[in-house]
């Protein structure tokens, strides 16, 4: 069957299991949106590539797929660089197709031509620039396979015009063949044994669950080791729902604004058992004293993570369900040696108990105390509910006042800190998901990045709801600003009636609501629940000097945690 | 003093000698596609590793060219930079080799000045590190020696005394000594331990 490039490059994507792609058009793509016209596949089409981008990282993180962007080169491609970063940081499977400029032009700067695959490779796990239509099937499969196997992350197909215009004979590729590309997947049995043997003997051990956990669907599984072995948990801003935060051993976010259980825990452990996590900053603080009693049991499916930041006393490679799978197996064996840690637990209780997070709920308002807002959509929405932040104060404040029961719905820019992420981003995960309700917190500087998107959304008729935590100020900054820079604030301030967010939202389509006072606030949420048609937003007047506490200064060692305003 | 003389530039002195602690030999085997080279060069340069040296050819079998670096483990733990090249999808095989156990080669070209005075004393220099004369001029002479990166080392503190014109050296490469096993590092890809 003879096929031109760009139908081979569409059955190749249906062959994959591919049922949405989000795209923009543009000249050396246009040969690929013909076929697209006549293929069982949906094309979203959005307002921004960035927003393709993002929205296939939402799609991808709400359903355990890889997401798929088709956009076209140059400036297209550009716009897509900060959205395969983002993924990249994130381990997000991403398959994203960019047209090029004919294979006899590249080089010559021609119209719209860029480097792509030049400036994507240290942000893709791989790239690809095909040269021969020929190739196409090879590659498509080679790419889902590298984007969704070992650890997770993006790759690029860069597609010249001529060559999706050319014509091949159509085969799909019975198996990968990448003979530098091999994950181990199975933890080393004998490391495995040792592993369960020092944790059974630790009398200050602590799970440190990272991301990791939740791209391995192993929930479940870890569920079942804290179960066993009544060692409790932090979830990392990347694992929060790998373990559900009502159990009771779920300790919830470490790190620079993590709560104190979390971060104390970790400080004062003799074993760290880390799963699927590396050690990020945010959650370590200065490394040199970052858990300096612990010993380290270090599993992940990415061997360069091993001893990267923290020498790992056992290395496990691995990925993290199987290797958990395994350990539980050889816990039971062991089980009888477990040393008593009931006082590490309630030395762990007894900070939970002293340190929970704050802040004044006596506080009347207007304006409104943003914790309180996200508490409200918390307490009227299901556990079902995914939530999508973008980067900031507010994503803090979800991650600490949210509960996450299950792994999966909580979406946000962990590694880049991508401001801007969640709107978009949220359209992907209810693409993916439109059974669950989606909601975006997100912060009036990030809104006002990717918001276009709402356009696409409405088009779409994705109905997501969003809330918009408007202090007026880019509020993290402001937050520094205050506390490290003698309240000098330089350029922060955004204004809280400029844009009009509800006329913005209006003129998009959505439903626009404000909400000044605290006691409209559930009725507010309650109707945008209601709506199921359209998009929604809701304009949350919130107090622009509320701070995001506990907070370990930048480069300050853990011990350093900051409660609140008074601990300054 | 002609004009040639002033645009001699003494750049054997500057030349940092390869420091065995600092300096280790990786032998990276890497899949013959367009921007390999690109990939461990940007991967080197992004994660902030410096390399002293680098030769890239094709082997025997052209689907594979071998890359043989000279890396600075000042910059980073030499672990951490074959497990980071080895996350490449067009790596296939990253061997460790160590300086005392191994055959190393570099090539050297360099253009002396070397007029009827000391023109007798260059070429005995040449011959006395077994190298050749490939190139004469009425007052300079290019020169090609092949040797271990030491000798090459002594070779150019010597001739830099008639006075350099130019110099280039290849980078080294290396092979493992025969009858004794190569320290493999990571051969099975992602195993530690």
């Amino acid at each position: 069957m003879k096929l031109t490039g760009a139908q081979a490059l569409i059955k190749s994507l249906e062959m994959q299991g591919v049922e949405v792609v989000f795209g923009l058009p543009g000249g050396a793509i246009l040969p690929v949106y013909d076929p697209l016209l006549d293929s069982s596949i949906r094309h979203i089409l959005v307002r921004h590539e960035q927003g393709a981008g993002h929205a296939a990282e939402g799609y991808a993180q709400a359903t355990g797929k890889p997401g798929v962007a088709i956009v076209t080169s140059g400036p297209a491609a550009t716009n897509i660089v900060t959205p395969l970063a983002d993924a990249y940081m994130d381990s997000i499977p991403l398959v994203v197709i960019t047209g090029q400029v004919a294979t006899s032009t590249i080089g010559t700067d021609a119209f719209q031509e860029a480097d792509t695959t030049g400036i994507t490779m240290s942000i893709t796990k791989h790239n690809w620039l095909i040269t021969d239509a020929d190739d196409i099937p090879r590659v498509v499969r080679e790419a889902f396979h590298v984007a969704t196997t070992g650890r997770p992350g993006p790759v690029l197909i860069d597609l010249p015009k001529d060559v999706s215009n050319a014509t091949m004979e159509w085969y799909w590729p019975r198996q990968v063949s990448l003979p530098g590309y091999k994950p181990t997947t199975k933890g080393h049995p004998k490391m495995v044994r040792e592993a369960a043997r020092m944790i059974a003997a630790a009398e200050k051990p602590i799970f440190y669950v990272g991301g990791g956990v939740v791209r391995a669907h192993g929930s479940e599984v870890l569920t079942r080791l804290v179960d066993l072995t009544q060692i409790p948990a932090v979830t990392t801003l990347m694992g929060r729902g790998a373990l559900p935060d009502s159990h009771p051993l779920c300790l919830g976010m470490p790190g620079m604004h993590g709560n104190y259980a979390a971060v104390m825990s970790m400080q004062k452990s003799d074993l760290l058992i880390v799963l699927g996590a590396r050690f990020d900053d945010r959650v370590t603080g200065k490394v040199d004293a970052f858990a300096p009693y612990a010993k380290v049991i270090h599993i992940d499916i990415d061997p360069a993570e091993l001893g990267k930041i923290r020498h790992p006393d056992i290395p496990i490679v691995g990925d993290v369900r199987s290797v958990m799978e395994d350990l539980l197996v050889e816990l039971e064996e062991v089980r009888e040696s477990f040393r008593d840690i009931s006082l590490w637990r309630k030395e762990i209780h007894s900070w939970q108990e002293n340190y929970p997070y704050t802040y004044d709920r006596s506080h009347e308002g207007p304006p409104l105390k943003p914790q309180f807002v996200i508490e409200r959509i918390r307490d009227l929405n299901t556990d079902d509910t995914i939530v999508v932040s973008g980067v900031g104060q507010h994503q803090m404040w979800a991650s600490q006042y949210w509960r996450f029961e299950k792994p999966n719905m909580w979406i946000n820019s962990g590694g880049l800190g991508t401001m801007g992420f969640a709107v978009p981003a949220a359209i992907g995960a209810k693409v993916g998901r439109p059974d669950r309700t989606v909601w975006v917190i997100d912060g009036d500087g990030c809104f006002q990045m990717t918001a276009q998107e709402l356009v696409t959304a409405t088009t779409e008729r994705v109905p997501i709801k969003v809330a918009i935590l408007n202090n007026a100020y880019l509020g993290m900054v402001r937050q520094w600003q205050e506390m490290f820079y003698d309240e000098r604030y330089s350029e922060v301030y955004l204004s809280p009636d400029l844009p009009d967010y509800v006329k913005w939202a209006e003129a998009m389509g959505c439903v626009g609501l404000r909400v000044v006072d605290p006691s409209d606030v559930d009725a507010a949420i309650e109707k945008a629940n209601s709506i199921t048609d359209r998009p929604v937003v809701i304009d949350f007047r919130t107090d622009t000097q509320e701070k995001v506490f506990p907070m370990v200064p930048a480069g300050k060692s853990n011990d350093e945690i900051v409660l609140g305003e008074e601990g300054l | 003093m002609n004009s040639e003389i002033s645009s001699i530039v003494p750049i054997g002195g500057a030349i940092r000698t390869p420091n065995e602690f600092r300096h280790h030999i990786l032998s990276v085997l890497v899949e013959n596609k367009t921007g390999v080279l690109a990939r461990v060069a940007q991967l080197f340069s992004r994660r902030g590793y410096n390399i002293f040296s680098l030769a890239v050819a094709p082997t025997d079998d052209d689907r594979f060219s071998r890359i043989t670096v000279v890396v600075d483990v000042d910059t980073a733990p030499l672990e951490q930079i074959t497990k980071q090249l080895h996350k490449l999808v067009n790596v296939i095989k990253i061997s460790e080799i160590d300086p005392d156990d191994a055959i190393e080669y570099e090539l050297l070209l360099a253009t002396v000045a070397a007029d009827a005075a000391t023109r007798a004393q260059v070429i005995e220099l040449v011959n006395l590190f077994e190298g050749r004369i490939v190139d004469v001029g009425s007052t300079k002479l290019t020169v090609m020696v092949t040797a271990s990166p030491s000798q090459l080392d002594d070779f150019e503190a010597l001739i830099v005394e008639y006075g350099l014109v130019e110099l280039q050296r290849t980078g080294r490469v290396a092979l493992q000594k025969l009858g004794k096993p190569t320290t493999k590092r990571k051969q099975m890809k992602g195993k530690v331990s």
